[in-house]
């Protein structure tokens, strides 16, 4: 006999608009060992808590009911009040009303009947709970960040100085990521490099950070407080610990690859750094613009490398390491204006993207800041399209949310740089930050036009040979602009990195549809994901500016560092266990289980379950053809129980 | 005039119950505006009617007849808005309100008596024929759909006897319908007429169940985009230049005669191109032809022009520089072809009218693709594109 106590929450009107609460409560009192029964405005408040932990008393409860949100939200409460009551916390059960029922339905008498069949079954369940006791872990106190952008760096430099060891892990052959691409930085048109170099070369000489360029996350294994991450480090084919960056290699060279840097705009050699403030200060071989590599002979890069330090044989290697959080930081691409067709990009070289006109206007970049055009000639009239596969339907529906305040910035620049007119073509201007309706205002006031409406067509001119034709309604005149330009400016959409959903299966992570990665709360946990120990920061969740990155970053490396901090963490109890003498050996459960879980032990003939990775999803018992594994807390007594009294209805 | 106005929500909620639900999601960006084949040349503006609609405000007459529901503003939008939706919903709210224009009601009236929008009389819809082709009876496998305009207007009897005698040719089981079938009603739905276009609707379903029709042969884009979204999944269909494709490719025709170097351009008819996706087939057939040198105009495929003719435009009259046929006629010639393809006898009268009044009919011919078809398999039902005696 269990002496059951049941909690109905009101959620406000949350739950009380679609459910009857106080019959659903006057139901519970209805069944069979519930001793206790009410109803209160907000359970999860202090005198809701209250109300709870004496009724625990007063009745003698063995067993709680909360009927109310859904577990992620006060699951952690409620257990607490159990837990200072003198009971075990697992004898806690929550029955989600109100994401599954009330947030679902406006008929209130549907809501109250599937209430009322839920916690039914929850009663039934409850009989048949059992204590268990949380397992504690080592913490591992050294953190990864995946990705060197300014989000990258920012919360690897936060972690290093509170003395943590940072492993900080970049595709790329330096860190800076696109910010280091920009020329200035909007609303207040500082220098980017001004304030990212610093914080650059801050990394490098940081002791606790470990700067691994170059570098990929090629496997992820174990669980938060103790991951093994294997890292891919790329052949170099330059000895980076002989090198003194003289770079009298790059100045011999007489390889041409695509400058990634200057977005394709114009060449570099084959051994390079991508540019003069890179981080770390050595180059590396493109192999596929190195004449060696192509055509057998050459070498001139060794011949006059003083250090030896040019080694053509060098193959990627791999090492693991040991860390209790990650970040992950991995930014976002432009998408491909391409396919657009109507926008002649790639078609007319006067068509740029807005990576390549950061470049332009960059003392460092192809042009040497000079904003002259693929033809070598400075435009008369630009027209810079906003929008360009953002809030679209046919490609990404999200706004990018720095594209009008970037293109501000560009027409700003443009006035500043040469004598052109420059038009903007805007669906919405949005300026929500701080100091960015002032620049907006701003920009008004340096003659830029706005036009209302998002451009239609860029076409070769007929009567002009070279200009661009660009076509839209003006809206708030309702007349057909054809405009004669020289330069189009495209703002595309922000995506992803194309291998983000790569990272997201290696971390275990989930993406929305575009390949963004989920926070997991997005109000109350927007740097956690649903992987514990793995947060995330910047442009890889959604589009952002760089402030916002940068606060992301702080809160990553703090939300990191509440992890690390600790030698000792404690798990769910909530685990699967094989009971031997039914495992048949089949491996069903190594085969299914997505944290590799289970493993089938050779000499014995059955499998075991590693408890620290379990995270007690119960997948494997229910493909365990024996009912060799139980579920703890998802026993088949207790699911069978609940779905019967869940039929009842 | 006054520019103080209120928003009258009525109207816009009978808008979206006549099926313009899509009101609500335009954001006004100006994209389709900006898209529109129409806005540069006339002051027809779909954005400003989705936006008189969205507030019911009066003065939406002005512009509700200007689309010839060529899709392109459907393909650009960034919300997914569907305008032709919202456009025949408005039409139908309206001109349900006697706001018919003069042209279009010999258009609607000669639907309701007639069956057909060419005043024709029922009885003789397969005059052009002259028995000389099957008649579909339960057990053949193709009905060959005569679209009212070829069986009733003289230039494009000539397009339903050159795809009866191609077909006839092609080894397949088919038949034209019965005089009893209506016209299958796109243009009378695009013009608002839900009522009577369900109507005609019915009545073909009924003809189609009573001859166990399953698949079927258009010539019409209109009468393929119509049979394909507005009656339903039961049937098979396809356009007929889709037809001749497969058959050139399975080998079961050859084009065999020499067209001698003649240079040819191909329009994409809204209801083939953006409406049914079709855009290969017509090209893959002219290509098969010898002795033609196929070019593209400048903007083809997915970014066609529209020749106007669509949503009841062949039944309007415009002005002298308000016509899009005139435009692609001179986009044609730009390129040096002197024949003018396509696959729709809309777009087809459209282009011949516009080669007259522009004086360029010497220059340049308008030609359905399988009528150069017929042509390279040697039979010449009409003027041929190229002088024999030449050859």
């Amino acid at each position: 006999m269990s002496r059951i106590g049941v909690f109905v929450c009101h959620c406000g009107l949350n739950i009380a608009k679609t459910v009857r609460v106080s019959e659903l409560a006057q139901f519970a009192a209805t069944l069979p060992d519930v001793v206790v029964a009410k109803d209160y405005k907000f359970m999860c408040s202090t005198p809701g808590q209250e109300m709870i932990a004496n009724d625990i008393k007063e009745h003698r409860l063995d067993r709680v009911i909360v009927t109310a949100c859904s577990p992620l939200m006060h699951e952690q409460t409620f257990r607490k009040v159990l837990s200072a009551s003198g009971l075990n916390q697992y004898l806690l059960t929550i029955v989600n009303i109100r994401e599954q029922v009330s947030w679902v339905t406006h008929d209130i008498d549907e809501g109250t009947a599937k209430s009322k069949a839920l916690l039914n079954g929850a009663v039934n369940r409850a009989r048949l709970l059992a204590p268990l006791t949380s397992r504690v872990i080592d913490v591992n106190p050294d953190v990864m960040v995946v990705g060197g952008g300014i989000a990258g760096i920012q919360a690897a430099l936060e972690l290093a100085n509170t003395g943590r060891k940072v492993y900080l892990v970049e595709k790329n052959s330096t860190i800076g990521g696109h910010m280091a691409q920009f020329d200035k930085t909007f609303p207040t048109l500082d220098c980017s490099a001004c304030i990212l170099t610093p914080k650059m070369d801050s990394v490098m000489q940081n002791k606790n950070i470990t700067l691994m360029t170059s570098c990929e996350v090629s496997e992820v294994k174990g669980y938060v407080g103790n991951f093994d991450i294997t890292v891919k480090q790329k052949a170099r084919y330059v000895d980076h610990d002989k090198c003194n960056a003289c770079l009298a290699c790059t100045e011999k060279c007489p390889g041409k690859g695509v400058s990634e840097w200057d977005e394709g705009l114009v060449k570099r050699k084959a051994i390079y750094i991508p540019f003069p403030q890179a981080v770390p200060q050595k180059p590396i071989i493109d192999r596929d613009a190195c004449t060696y590599f192509i055509k057998g002979k050459c070498r001139l890069c060794e011949k006059v490398c003083e250090q030896k330090a040019i080694d053509f044989e060098q193959q990627d290697t791999f090492s693991t390491m040991k860390v209790g959080a990650v970040i992950v930081a991995t930014g976002y691409d432009l998408m491909d204006t391409k396919p657009l067709v109507q926008y002649g990009y790639g078609k007319y070289p006067g068509v740029y993207n807005a990576l390549e006109v950061e470049r332009l206007f960059n003392s460092a970049g192809p042009t040497g800041g000079k904003v002259t055009m693929r033809d070598g000639k400075e435009p008369q009239a630009i027209a810079i399209l906003h929008c360009i596969g953002s809030r679209d339907k046919n490609n990404y529906e999200h706004c990018s949310r720095v594209c009008c305040m970037y293109s501000l910035k560009f027409a700003h620049l443009f006035k500043e740089k040469t004598s052109a007119d420059v038009y903007q073509f805007y669906i919405d201007m949005r300026a929500a930050g701080k100091g960015y309706e002032e620049f907006y205002n701003r920009i008004i006031e340096e003659d830029v036009k706005f036009i209302r409406g998002k451009g239609a067509r860029v076409a070769e001119s007929a009567d002009e040979p070279g200009r661009l034709i660009v076509e839209a309604e003006d809206t708030i005149t309702g007349k057909f602009i054809k405009l004669p330009v020289d330069m189009v400016v495209l703002s595309p959409a922000m995506k992803p990195r194309a291998d983000s959903k790569d990272l997201a299966r290696l971390f275990n992570l989930s993406t929305d549809k575009y390949g963004f990665f989920m926070e997991r709360h997005p109000k109350l946990a927007p740097l956690s994901t649903m992987s514990e120990g793995i947060f995330i920061a910047g442009v890889c969740q959604s589009p952002k500016d760089i402030p916002d990155t940068v606060a992301q970053a702080n809160g990553a490396a703090a939300e990191a560092l509440t992890i690390v901090v600790k030698d000792k963490m404690e798990l769910e109890a909530t685990t699967a266990m094989v009971n031997p003498a039914s495992c048949c050996g089949c491996q069903n459960c190594v085969r299914v289980c997505p944290y590799g879980a289970p493993f089938f032990k050779e000499d014995k003939g059955v499998s075991e379950i590693n408890e620290a990775l379990c995270k007690g999803c119960g997948l494997c018992a229910s493909v365990c053809p024996s009912s060799a594994i139980i579920a703890r807390h998802f026993t088949n007594e207790q699911v069978l129980a609940e779905m019967e009294g869940l039929m009842e209805f | 005039m006054s520019q103080t106005v209120t928003p009258f929500l009525e109207m816009s909620q009978a808008i979206m119950e006549a099926g313009g639900e899509a009101l609500k999601k335009c954001y006004q960006c100006g994209t389709c505006s900006g898209t529109c084949p129409w806005t540069p040349i006339t002051h027809f503006n779909i954005r400003k009617l989705v936006r008189y609609g969205q507030l019911g405000l009066d003065g939406i007459e002005e512009f509700m007849w200007g689309c010839s529901t060529c899709k392109f503003c459907v393909d650009r939008c960034p919300r997914g808005v569907e305008l032709i939706d919202i456009v025949t919903a408005i039409r139908n709210v309206y001109s349900g309100g006697g706001m018919l224009p003069q042209s279009l009601r010999a258009f609607v009236g000669s639907m309701s008596a007639r069956g057909n929008p060419w005043s024709g009389d029922q009885a003789k819809r397969n005059d052009w024929a002259k028995d000389q082709y099957p008649l579909y009876a339960p057990g053949t496998e193709y009905l060959f759909w005569t679209c009212c305009t070829v069986c009733y207007d003289p230039r494009n009897t000539k397009l339903a006897k050159a795809t009866a005698e191609i077909l006839k040719l092609s080894g397949v089981s088919w038949g034209i319908p019965s005089v009893e079938v209506n016209c299958c009603g796109e243009s009378l739905k695009k013009v608002g007429d839900l009522e009577l276009f369900d109507r005609l609707k019915s009545a073909n379903r009924d003809y189609f169940k009573a001859n166990q029709v399953s698949k079927i042969i258009t010539v019409s884009p209109h009468c393929l985009a119509a049979f394909k979204k507005d009656y339903g999944e039961d049937y098979e269909v396809l356009h007929f230049s889709e037809l001749i494709a497969r058959l050139v490719q399975e080998g079961k025709l050859s084009p065999k005669k020499d067209l001698g170097g003649v240079k040819v351009t191909y329009h994409d008819p809204c209801y083939l191109g953006r409406h049914s996706g079709v855009y290969d087939a017509p090209r893959d057939v002219l290509r098969s032809i010898p002795g033609v040198e196929f070019v593209e105009m400048e903007r083809s495929r997915e970014q066609s022009m529209c020749c106007g003719g669509g949503g009841g435009g062949l039944w309007m009259e415009k002005l002298k520089g308000e016509r899009l046929s005139d435009l692609r006629i001179e986009e044609a010639m730009a390129t040096g072809a002197t024949v003018l393809a396509t696959a729709c006898p809309y777009c087809i009268t459209m282009f011949e009218d516009s080669a007259r009044t522009l004086n360029v009919d010497e220059q340049i011919k308008i030609k359905d693709v399988t009528e150069l078809f017929l042509e390279s398999l040697g039979i010449n039902i009409d003027e041929p594109v190229v002088d024999t005696c030449a050859l």
